[in-house]
């Protein structure tokens, strides 16, 4: 258990580091461009030298790399060239909204999906089994930007019931929260959902269902006491991984309804080639990413003591 | 000969069948753009017409006309070519990829499999979206881009799965009679191996095009998909999306296109898998 967590965190380390590698690679291997994007498209010769000087960029680009690695590690991200501030004092706030964007969809996604691929594992192959495994089909197939193109137009513009955008310009209001959760569950719903169908399905046909069945024991204490203990591990993991992939659904949802969230910051950072921004966001995501990977990987052994014990 | 066999089987899966069926209709519609589309998919002729309204010079614009007054229908009928020839050929580039690391990683195992499973690892802990934005705004927005991102990103998966694969095949009968011939690896990768292999990489191989057809319209709808003004189904969702609040038609219509097309692959991709089970 120790080891498996050491190793873990070792190659969550490693891989942080061979993405920065990469990163650095591809946004600052040539001084000059880096320059041009910092300084503007109409700086002269000079001032781009001068820039380069005083930032050491004329060090060789391993030392630059040691340099900036160093600065990234201590917090300090170097200037957003979009917003002319520090990128610690847009990034901290812009990730809270996300946070809070991500915890209201784990919130309605986790229990509707369980309850869901728990009913239809329960009995494999019935009418509501195959009805719920075809919506999750259908809710899957719909992308991010379509669902929520056709929510706009159900809720915003033929029954008015909310606003179109979530810029929560008068502060924290969630009825603009509504719509952005409504498009990430609706996608991901469906897949937490077969996940759980399927280890559910698993898990009913082992000995142990069959003979607490035998022995009498009324269904609904088999499926609560038995069946679920086992067949809700595997979900765990898939939930986990799913903030993975919740960092990508954000950036679509907060650009479509302006929501100013991480995501949403990801995306300028990348069209207005703000380097050090996006070096910063992409370094979060990466973290966030690993960090879930880690802890799903920990968390299932954890959970399944027939790994825990061996 | 098997290949064909399963897909004729698919008559026994009506999930599967109805996917097939959508995934012909936009087929034919591609094929035949020219002589379907009402009309000329770049011609402005009337802005923010409503569907069901008549052009001043004959035609009906079925499906209204969007902010600048392009017919929407023929835009979404000559969309379609640009999703079926990008979405097939970056998802078959991607495999391609996949299949050679897979392959090699599988059945050379040692130092190459090492090496080929740890940039996968890494490549795979991206969040998958971060990755086409960094690369695209980086490479800049074009067709062969968008390919070689879509590869970049999707190759290691299909590698995990070759790999996994290849680990069983490797000491069937059949290899080791083949190493005895004297065959070469490769040789002995691609067509003693890789032929035995096929049936799940099919099923993947819809899923993932469900995928890449989802990866292009996000593209296009965050602006960093093919160049306008040729006709691409993300890339009219992001021209007409601010204006989805007071003519909803705009957006609405391409939005059903592609979500019915994600939608027959993947109702392809659980029909065959559902046959896969059976025997």
């Amino acid at each position: 258990m120790f080891v498996l967590l050491l190793k873990r965190i070792a190659f969550m380390v490693i891989t942080m580091i061979v993405v920065s590698v990469l990163l650095f690679l591809l946004l600052e291997i040539s001084p000059g461009s880096v320059a041009t994007k910092v300084l503007g498209p109409y700086s002269s010769e000079e001032q781009r030298n001068l820039w380069l000087e005083q930032h050491g960029y004329f060090e060789p680009i391993y030392v630059r790399y040691f340099s900036w690695l160093g600065n990234f590690v201590t917090g300090d991200f170097g200037e957003s060239i979009r917003f002319k501030v520090p990128v610690s004092e847009v990034l901290w706030p812009r990730l809270g909204n996300t946070v809070i964007l991500g915890v209201a969809v784990f919130a309605v996604m986790i229990p509707l999906s369980l309850v869901l691929g728990i009913l239809a594992g329960m009995r494999e192959g019935s009418k509501l089994d195959r009805t719920i495994s075809v919506t999750s089909i259908i809710t899957t197939s719909v992308p991010e930007f379509a669902s929520a193109v056709f929510l706009s137009a159900l809720f915003v513009f033929w029954l008015k019931w909310l606003p179109g955008t979530s810029g929560m310009a008068e502060g924290f209001n969630l009825k603009e929260l509504v719509l952005p959760v409504m498009v990430l569950v609706l996608y991901d719903f469906g897949y937490v959902a077969r996940m759980t169908r399927a280890s559910m399905v698993e898990v009913m046909t082992m000995p142990y269902i069959r003979t607490a069945v035998l022995k009498g024991l009324p269904y609904n204490k088999v499926i609560l006491k038995h069946a679920l203990r086992n067949a809700l591990v595997a979900p765990f993991t898939v939930i986990m991984l799913q903030i993975n992939w919740l960092l990508s659904g954000v950036i679509i949802v907060e650009f479509f309804f302006a929501y100013k969230g991480f995501g949403a910051l990801l995306l300028e950072a990348s069209l207005n080639q703000d380097i050090f921004l996006i070096e910063a966001c992409a370094m979060v995501a990466v973290f966030v990413a690993v960090a879930t990977q880690t802890i799903a990987d920990v968390g299932y052994t954890y959970l399944n003591p027939r790994i825990r014990f061996s | 000969m098997r290949t064909l066999a399963s897909f004729a089987l698919l008559r026994e899966s009506w999930v599967g069948m109805i996917g097939a069926g959508i995934i012909v209709f936009w087929i034919l519609v591609a094929v035949f753009a020219q002589l379907i589309s009402p009309f000329d998919p770049l011609a402005t002729l009337q802005p923010f017409a409503k569907p069901g309204t008549t052009y001043a010079k004959g035609g009906i614009f079925l499906l209204g006309t969007d902010h600048i007054g392009r017919d929407i229908l023929s835009r979404l009928i000559w969309g379609s070519r640009t999703v079926l020839v990008y979405a097939p050929l970056a998802t078959f580039t991607a495999y391609v990829v996949g299949i050679l690391m897979g392959l090699a990683a599988g059945y050379r195992r040692g130092w190459v499999d090492d090496v080929l499973s740890r940039i996968s690892d890494i490549i795979l802990s991206f969040p998958v979206l971060v990755l086409y934005i960094i690369i695209i705004a980086t490479i800049g927005a074009s067709g062969v881009n968008i390919i070689i991102a879509i590869t970049f990103a999707s190759a290691p998966g299909i590698m995990r799965i070759v790999r996994g694969l290849v680990l069983d095949l490797r000491n069937r009968d059949y290899v080791a009679a083949a190493q005895t011939r004297g065959e070469s690896a490769w040789r002995i990768m691609l067509v003693e191996i890789l032929p035995n292999a096929r049936g799940p990489l099919i099923v993947d191989a819809c899923l993932r095009m469900g995928y890449v057809i989802i990866t292009i319209g996000v593209l296009g709808f965050l602006g960093l998909g093919l160049p306008p003004p040729d006709p691409d189904w993300g890339g009219m969702i992001n021209e007409t999306r601010q204006m989805a609040m007071a003519f909803p038609h705009m957006a609405l219509f391409p939005c059903m296109a592609i979500s019915s097309l994600i939608l027959g692959f993947n109702l392809l991709a659980d029909g065959l898998r559902e046959i896969s089970l059976r025997d």
